[in-house]
């Protein structure tokens, strides 16, 4: 019977996530750039992108129980393997202005020769599944060391490499791959993803990212609620308990940490796509801080919580708070004080009162689909059985 | 030799001062760290701010009124940040507080973004100490020269004060056992403030120093200082004064060795060509740092780690 309830869930969460994919597809296509909604489509790209960072991070943070600060590291690595490899080779050249270009591989033109426009499709996909591999790899690499320490000795030892790879990045002899200090450009972007079907074209550019994040977010809820999960969760409530249970600790920290930076990777790529820009620069700390916040913002240990609070991060930064660096908010004029940066200010005073007043975030440790459940009848047993004693 | 040392020299006294100033920071993180267990994140911040005080405030005032009210009021920050953002979380999981730390430093530099408009502030010159000196035959900055002992003297003060005075005791004693002093009857939250302003103040010195030898202030520059330091405090044991002065005045010499090393070996070894390494400046200090937690996690001098299970 219970079984049977389950799978019911697992259908209705499906169809809601189909609803929504179509939701987007249709979005993409009636929405065009120069509309006043054009925003609510960058939004949907960028906070896709964050919102699989976010969870990513969650696994970690919020499931593990590692408190791990080189998010915006992997993040890095996924966005230069990615933008690496999908190069338009005529263009590589003009991107390698003051370095002989040494990886002169596109996936998506070598398949593209042999399979056609599907070809470019699988090429895609796997430079993404490379970024996320060459993420994980340097996370279990980086992982080996790192995973002994503990709370925040481990938050400042990944937030240190994560500040190492981004030296390294923009290191100028290491230049003919990653074009030292100068972004890389000219790689397929989300921009490019259109599907041709008997003379109508369908732009694609929000449904890719937003598919490429439910994805990712799928499998990540499915190692959650797997055994793996489970013992992810048993070392995060105590260490010691968990190991006397028969958990293995570094087994299961180094696949947390391993999964965590692979998903980073993805993001990074994803990341690479939505911006059209792949620069060392841009993944500073803050930006792992930015991920961080979104987490909490959206309950420490929550899934759907991460994505709300990604979403609902980048939408304020972004779209709904924009008028005040811009001299008019919510109809009140006053460019003396509504002038650049006031927005940032306005959110991080919001942020810290979610911080320090609100603690577990919007969700708490509760999924979306919990809201919705009616509440169990075990609370009131429970009580009955603690009057009894 | 005598080359080795015209070579050198100038490296190793910018190193000794870069030491000197993250030391005063460096100082901020461990005593804070060595009673409340929090990593303030937003210590490197607060350093900036106390920056920008002193570039807003020479502009209208004559330094020697805008120097201590600089580090009045970096010391007024730094007890409002621990009252607002640390205090209601006392209770709360570590991981709770230290997220917080990182929402003030968020906070702290969005607001510097704001006031400056994101701009280069350039620091106002302080007299003498900006002016110029030839040590050895190497030209360098007076304040290169008076860090070092600024800071021993500073540290020499601040040694005694916890040893010899009767906060300095209770600010042992919170060290050692948060409950048990305060069942002795310690007001913890006054030794937790003047934890704070001791480490503001000496953050709004190192800032005076730093601030000089470079040409402005922008919202991120209290980040980098600011990680280097809390390594520094790591490497000399965290919670220990001594070992966060030296181990800044390590990192502070590596860093600037290595930021030269491609003109140090160039001088030594005919036809070498450069390799860029000052790019790893930076990397090394964390590079240093994983290599210490590896290896000897509490440090050089700290004391043996007392997790309790």
């Amino acid at each position: 019977m219970q079984k049977k309830k389950n799978h019911g869930k697992t259908f209705a969460g499906l169809v809601a996530i189909v609803c929504f994919l179509a939701v987007v597809l249709v979005l993409d296509q009636i929405i065009q750039p120069t509309d006043s909604m054009a925003m609510l489509l960058k939004v949907l790209q960028k906070a896709s992108v964050y919102a699989l960072a976010a969870v990513s991070l969650n696994l970690l943070t919020g499931f593990t129980g590692l408190f791990s600060l080189g998010h915006a590291g992997f993040m890095l690595i996924g966005a230069y393997t990615y933008a690496i490899f999908t190069i338009e080779p005529l263009q590589r050249d003009v991107v390698y202005q003051y370095y002989d270009a040494a990886i002169r591989v596109s996936f998506p033109q070598m398949l593209a020769q042999h399979l056609g426009g599907l070809g470019t499709v699988l090429g895609v996909i796997l430079a993404i599944l490379l970024a996320g591999a060459v993420a994980a790899l340097l996370g279990w690499l980086i992982g080996l060391p790192v995973l002994r320490l503990k709370s925040d000795y481990l938050a400042i030892a990944t937030l240190g490499f994560a500040e190492v790879i981004r030296a390294v990045f923009q290191w100028g002899k290491l230049g003919p791959v990653t074009n030292g200090s100068n972004p890389l450009k000219s790689f397929v972007r989300i921009n490019s993803f259109k599907l041709t079907l008997g003379g109508t074209t369908l732009s694609l550019s929000t449904f890719v990212p937003v598919l490429l994040a439910v994805v990712c977010i799928a499998v990540i809820v499915l190692l959650i609620n797997s055994s793996y999960g489970r013992a992810f969760k048993a070392i995060r409530e105590n260490e010691i308990a968990a190991e006397a249970m028969g958990i293995n600790l570094a087994r299961h920290k180094m696949l947390a940490f391993c999964t965590s930076s692979f998903f980073a990777g993805v993001a990074g790529a994803g990341m690479a796509m939505v911006l059209g820009i792949a620069q060392a620069n841009n993944f500073k700390s803050a930006m792992t801080y930015e991920i961080l916040l979104m987490v909490v913002l959206g309950g420490i240990g929550s899934v759907t919580g991460s994505v709300i609070g990604a979403t609902l991060f980048i939408a304020a930064s972004e779209w709904w708070l924009r008028g005040l660096d811009s001299g008019t908010f919510l109809g009140i004029n006053a460019p003396d004080i509504f002038r650049n940066g006031f927005r940032l200010v306005v959110f991080s005073i919001v942020i810290m009162i979610v911080v320090l007043f609100f603690r577990r975030g919007i969700m708490g440790d509760k999924e979306l689909p919990d809201l919705f459940r009616r509440r169990k009848k075990t609370p009131s047993k429970a009580k009955g059985g603690q009057s009894h004693g | 030799m005598a080359k080795f040392f015209s070579v050198l020299l100038p490296y190793i006294l910018s190193g000794i001062s870069v030491g000197g100033q993250y030391a005063l920071i460096a100082i901020g993180y461990t005593m804070v760290y060595g009673i409340l267990r929090l990593i303030n994140f937003a210590h490197g911040d607060v350093f900036m701010v106390a920056g920008l005080f002193m570039v807003y405030m020479a502009g209208s005032m004559p330094l020697y009124i805008a120097a201590p009210l600089v580090i009045v009021l970096t010391v007024a920050l730094g007890f409002c940040i621990e009252k607002v953002a640390y205090k209601p979380l006392r209770t709360a999981p570590r991981m709770s507080v230290m997220i917080s730390a990182i929402g003030v430093s968020y906070l702290l530099q969005n607001l510097a973004l704001y006031i400056t408009g994101g701009l280069n502030k350039t620091y106002p010159d302080i007299p003498w100490i900006s002016d110029n000196v030839q040590v050895f035959g190497a030209t360098t900055k007076w304040v290169t020269i008076i860090t070092p002992f600024l800071t021993i003297a500073l540290v020499i003060a601040l040694v005694l004060l916890i040893n010899h005075t009767k906060v300095g005791m209770a600010m042992r004693a919170v060290a050692k056992d948060f409950e048990t002093s305060q069942l002795m009857g310690i007001k913890i939250n006054n030794v937790i403030s003047m934890t704070f302003v001791i480490g503001s103040a000496l953050a709004a010195v190192g800032s005076m120093l730093y601030f000089s030898n470079y040409p402005g202030v922008v919202p991120t520059s209290g980040a980098m200082p600011g990680l280097k330091a809390f390594v520094a405090a790591v490497f000399g044991g965290i919670g220990s004064i001594p070992g966060a002065v030296i181990g800044a005045f390590v990192i502070g010499i590596c860093e600037s060795l290595i930021k030269g090393l491609d003109t140090i070996i160039s001088a030594f070894v005919p036809g070498y060509a450069a390799l860029e390494l000052a790019t790893f400046s930076d990397a090394f200090t964390f590079a240093l740092l994983i290599i210490i937690l590896v290896f000897k996690p509490t440090g050089l001098f700290g004391e043996k780690a007392t997790d309790k299970v």
